[in-house]
C-alpha cells in the first residue's frame, strides 16, 4: 500500500445520508474476480441521472467525496471501496461510517474521516458555491483545508498510522506468527474442525 | 443516538464480563498496545464465491499458504441459480465466479460444497446446520449478515475481503475492542408476531447506525422463549442497525439444536463443551455500555415503507408524512425513499398492493419459517396476479420441506418452489425484481435496487408475507381471521 500524507484535489458533495454499499456498487456488479475495474459500477444506478452529482463537469475527477451520515452501511463487500479508489477518490469524508466499510477502507489506502454534521453542511455549502474547487485533507494534522478555513476529522489513530506507513497488515499480523502457534497449541480439542468433513448421507441431491 | 438508554459509564467491575467480553477474552493472541489493535484468533472460516477470489490470488501473489484449512469450509450461494440447476449457469461472470471458488477450493485444500451437493445453500444457514457454530466460537465470512451465527453465542462478525485474507493467512484479525449494547426484550409475543418483527422494531427504534461500534446482546423473557431459528433471525439482521455482531447466551434451546448435528461434540467432548458453554452467559451485575427495552406485549407485525431497513412502522400504520420528521437528515431521506418507493404520506400500509412475495434469504429460509408460511396459506388460493417464490436456505432445508409435504403446499396455492440459494434477497443471480415491482420480502434489506433495478420492497415476517400473498395487499394473519377465515 502506498504511503498516504496528504491530497489535494476537488470535492464533490453527495448530500445524502444512509448510502449504503449497494448503492455504491449494486450487486450485480460483484461478479468481476480482480479487485480492479470496478470505475463504471461506482454509484452505477444514480449515475444514470445526468443530474447526479458525479456527473456534472465541474465535478469531474473528484478525489475527495463529502458525504451524509451512515455512508457504507449496508453489505461487506470490499468492492464498495475498490469502486471507489478505481474512479479516483482517495479520501471520503463523513459524520458516521458503517463499520465495516471504514475498516475495509483503512486496508486499500481510502482515507475514511469523521466529520461533524455541522462540518459537513459547511463543506457542502462550501463546495456548492465554488464547484471545482479543491480542498486539501492532511492525514497528519487531521485536517481540511480551503482557503481559510480548517475543519478536523477523526480517525482512529492505529488505521491512521498505517495508512502514515502505508504497511500490510498480514505482514504485520506475522510477525508475532509465534504467539499464534503458542495459541493454537491451547486450543480445546472438542472445538470444531470443518476437515475430515462428516455428513451422514450421500452427498448428491436430485437436481430435477 | 436516540432512544438508547446510556448506562453507567464505568465498564464492567473487575471479574463481571458481559458474554460478548468473554468470547473475546478467550480469543486472545496478543493484546494491544499503545492505539494498536487486539489480535483475535478465528475459530470458523466460511467462505463464498463473492468475496473470497481477491482474497485467495492475494494469498497467491504473497506466496501464503491457507493456514488451517481445517477451520475453514465453502460454499455456493449468492451467484447459483434457483431453477434447472443441472444446466450449466447461463451468466458467464457469474459462472466464472463459481468455477474460481472451484479452482481455489481445490488448490488450497478448502471444503466446497458446490450447487447439487446435499450441504450446499446460504452460507449462514449451512454452517449451523452442520453443527460447525457453537457457542463461544469466533465465526467470520465475507459477508455482513455473518452475524446470524451470533444466535449461538458465537462471536460472528461479517468482513471484507482484505480481511478474508488475512484470516485465511494468520487465522486472526485485528481488532479494536466493542462497546456492548444491551437488547432486553420483555414479555410475551402474540400469536402472529415473530422474531422478524421484534427485530424490524429494533431497527426502527435506534437507527442504521444506533449500533455503530457495538456487540448487541439479546437478552430477556421473549428472547429466551425464540427457537433457534428465530434467534439467527434476529441475529442475522443486527448489521442492519450497524452493529459489528449480535449475539444471544446459549441455554438449552442451544444444546438441543446442536446435539446430534455432524460436527456438533460427542461423548465426553460434548460434556466438556455444554460445561464450558454454561460458563458463557453474561455475569449478574456486569455492565453494559447502553440498552434499549423493548416489550414484546406491545409489539404487532411490523413492515418497513423506505429504503433503509430502519423506515419501518407497524402494519396497522400507515406511510409517514416527511414534513413532520424533525432530523432534516431524517426527513430528506424519507422524501427521497417516499418518491423511490412511489408511496404517498398517509397511505395505511395494508393498502399497498403488491406484485410479488419473497420467502427466502439467511433471514427467514429455514425450515421453522417455510413452516410458518406453509400453515397460513395451506387451502388458501394466492392473490390474482400475484407471483410468490419460496427459496429454501440450504438443499437440506428443501429436502426436509419435502419431506413434511410443504413443496406441495406451496405448489397448490401458486407459489413457485426453488432450490437453495441467496437469491432475490440480493438478485446477483436472474432472480430479480423489474423496474417498479413492489415486493414483499422476508429478506434483510429495502435498499433501492437491492432486489433488482427499480424494484421495491417491503421487509416483512415469513407470517406477513403469507397473508399478503393471499390478500395482495400487506396484511397480517390477524387480517385473514378477520376477513373469516
Amino acid at each position: 500500500m502506498q504511503k498516504f500524507t496528504t491530497v489535494t484535489g476537488i470535492a464533490v458533495p453527495l448530500r445524502r445520508s444512509n448510502v449504503d454499499t449497494d448503492q455504491i456498487i449494486p450487486a450485480v456488479h460483484l461478479k468481476r474476480v480482480t479487485r480492479t475495474g470496478f470505475e463504471d459500477a461506482l454509484f452505477a444506478a444514480w449515475r444514470l441521472d445526468p443530474e447526479f452529482v458525479i456527473n456534472k463537469k465541474e465535478y469531474q475527477g473528484g478525489r475527495v467525496l463529502i458525504a451524509g451520515a451512515d455512508f457504507g452501511i449496508g453489505s461487506s463487500r470490499e468492492h464498495a471501496v475498490w469502486a471507489l479508489r478505481d474512479y479516483g477518490f482517495d479520501v471520503v469524508l463523513s459524520p458516521r461510517f458503517g463499520d465495516i466499510f471504514r475498516g475495509n477502507s483503512g486496508k486499500q489506502g481510502l482515507l475514511a474521516g469523521q466529520i461533524s454534521e455541522a462540518d459537513a453542511e459547511t463543506l457542502w455549502n462550501l463546495v456548492e458555491c465554488d464547484p471545482g474547487v479543491e480542498l486539501t485533507v492532511d492525514l497528519v494534522s487531521k485536517t481540511v483545508r480551503v482557503g481559510d478555513l480548517t475543519v478536523n476529522f477523526e480517525i482512529d489513530d492505529y488505521t491512521r498510522w498505517r495508512l502514515l506507513e502505508g504497511l500490510d497488515d498480514i505482514g504485520l499480523t506475522l510477525r508475532d506468527e509465534a504467539r499464534i502457534s503458542e495459541f493454537e497449541t491451547k486450543r480445546e480439542s472438542w472445538l470444531p474442525r470443518t476437515l475430515p468433513a462428516l455428513s451422514p448421507e450421500s452427498s448428491r441431491i436430485n437436481l430435477m | 443516538m436516540t432512544n438508547v438508554i446510556p448506562t453507567s459509564t464505568i465498564s464492567s467491575d473487575a471479574g463481571l464480563r458481559t458474554l460478548a467480553e468473554k468470547v473475546w477474552d478467550k480469543h486472545l493472541v496478543t493484546k494491544g498496545e499503545d492505539g494498536t489493535p487486539d489480535l483475535i484468533y478465528i475459530d470458523l472460516h466460511l467462505l463464498h464465491e463473492v468475496t473470497s477470489p481477491q482474497a485467495f490470488d492475494g494469498l497467491r501473489l504473497a506466496n501464503r499458504p491457507l493456514r488451517r484449512p481445517d477451520l475453514t469450509i465453502a460454499t455456493e450461494d449468492h451467484n447459483t441459480p434457483t431453477l434447472a440447476i443441472d444446466k450449466p449457469i447461463a451468466d458467464p461472470t457469474s459462472r466464472t465466479q463459481i468455477e474460481t471458488l472451484r479452482r481455489n477450493c481445490a488448490e488450497y485444500g478448502v471444503r466446497l460444497h458446490s450447487l447439487g451437493d446435499i450441504e450446499q445453500g446460504i452460507v449462514h444457514v449451512v454452517g449451523p446446520q452442520l453443527g460447525l457454530t457453537q457457542p463461544g466460537i469466533t465465526v467470520v465470512c465475507g459477508d455482513s449478515h455473518t452475524s446470524t451465527h451470533g444466535a449461538f453465542g458465537a462471536m460472528a462478525l461479517g468482513i471484507g475481503t482484505s480481511e478474508v485474507e488475512h484470516v485465511m493467512a494468520t487465522q486472526t484479525l485485528p481488532l479494536n475492542p466493542f462497546k456492548t449494547m444491551a437488547i432486553t426484550v420483555n414479555g410475551v409475543l402474540r400469536t402472529g408476531v415473530t422474531a422478524k418483527d421484534i427485530i424490524l422494531a429494533v431497527i426502527a427504534r435506534i437507527g442504521t447506525g444506533g449500533g455503530a461500534g457495538y456487540v448487541l446482546e439479546y437478552r430477556g423473557e421473549a428472547i429466551r422463549a425464540l427457537s433457534m431459528d428465530g434467534r439467527m433471525t434476529i441475529c442475522n439482521m443486527s448489521i442492519e442497525a450497524g452493529a459489528r455482531a449480535g449475539m444471544v447466551a446459549p441455554d438449552q434451546v442451544t444444546y438441543d439444536y446442536l446435539k446430534g448435528r455432524a460436527h456438533a461434540p460427542r461423548g465426553a467432548d460434548w460434556d466438556a463443551a455444554v460445561a464450558y458453554w454454561q460458563t458463557l452467559a453474561t455475569d449478574e451485575g456486569a455492565s453494559f455500555d447502553a440498552e434499549v427495552i423493548i416489550d414484546a406485549n406491545e409489539l404487532e407485525p411490523f413492515v418497513t415503507w423506505g429504503t433503509n431497513p430502519g423506515q419501518g412502522v407497524s402494519l396497522s400504520g400507515s406511510v409517514p408524512n416527511p414534513a413532520e420528521i424533525v432530523d432534516a437528515n431524517e426527513r430528506s431521506a424519507a422524501e427521497r425513499a417516499l418518491e423511490y418507493m412511489d408511496l404517498t404520506a398517509g397511505t395505511l400500509m395494508k393498502q399497498i398492493r403488491v406484485d410479488t412475495v419473497f420467502l427466502g434469504s439467511c433471514t427467514n429460509s429455514r425450515i421453522e419459517d417455510l413452516r410458518a408460511a406453509a400453515e397460513i396459506i395451506k387451502g388458501k388460493s394466492k392473490a390474482e396476479g400475484l407471483r410468490m417464490m419460496v427459496v429454501p436456505g440450504s438443499a437440506r432445508v428443501r429436502i426436509e420441506a419435502e419431506a413434511e409435504g410443504l413443496d406441495q403446499i406451496f405448489l397448490d396455492f401458486g407459489a413457485e418452489w426453488r432450490f437453495a440459494g441467496c437469491s432475490m434477497c440480493l438478485g446477483m443471480n436472474p432472480d430479480q425484481l423489474e423496474p417498479g415491482e413492489r415486493c414483499a420480502s422476508t429478506s434483510n434489506r429495502n435498499f433501492e435496487g437491492r432486489q433488482g433495478k427499480g424494484g421495491r420492497t417491503h421487509l416483512v415476517s415469513p407470517l406477513v408475507a403469507a397473508a399478503t400473498a393471499i390478500r395482495g395487499t400487506l396484511s397480517s394473519p390477524w387480517d385473514l381471521v378477520q376477513d373469516g377465515d
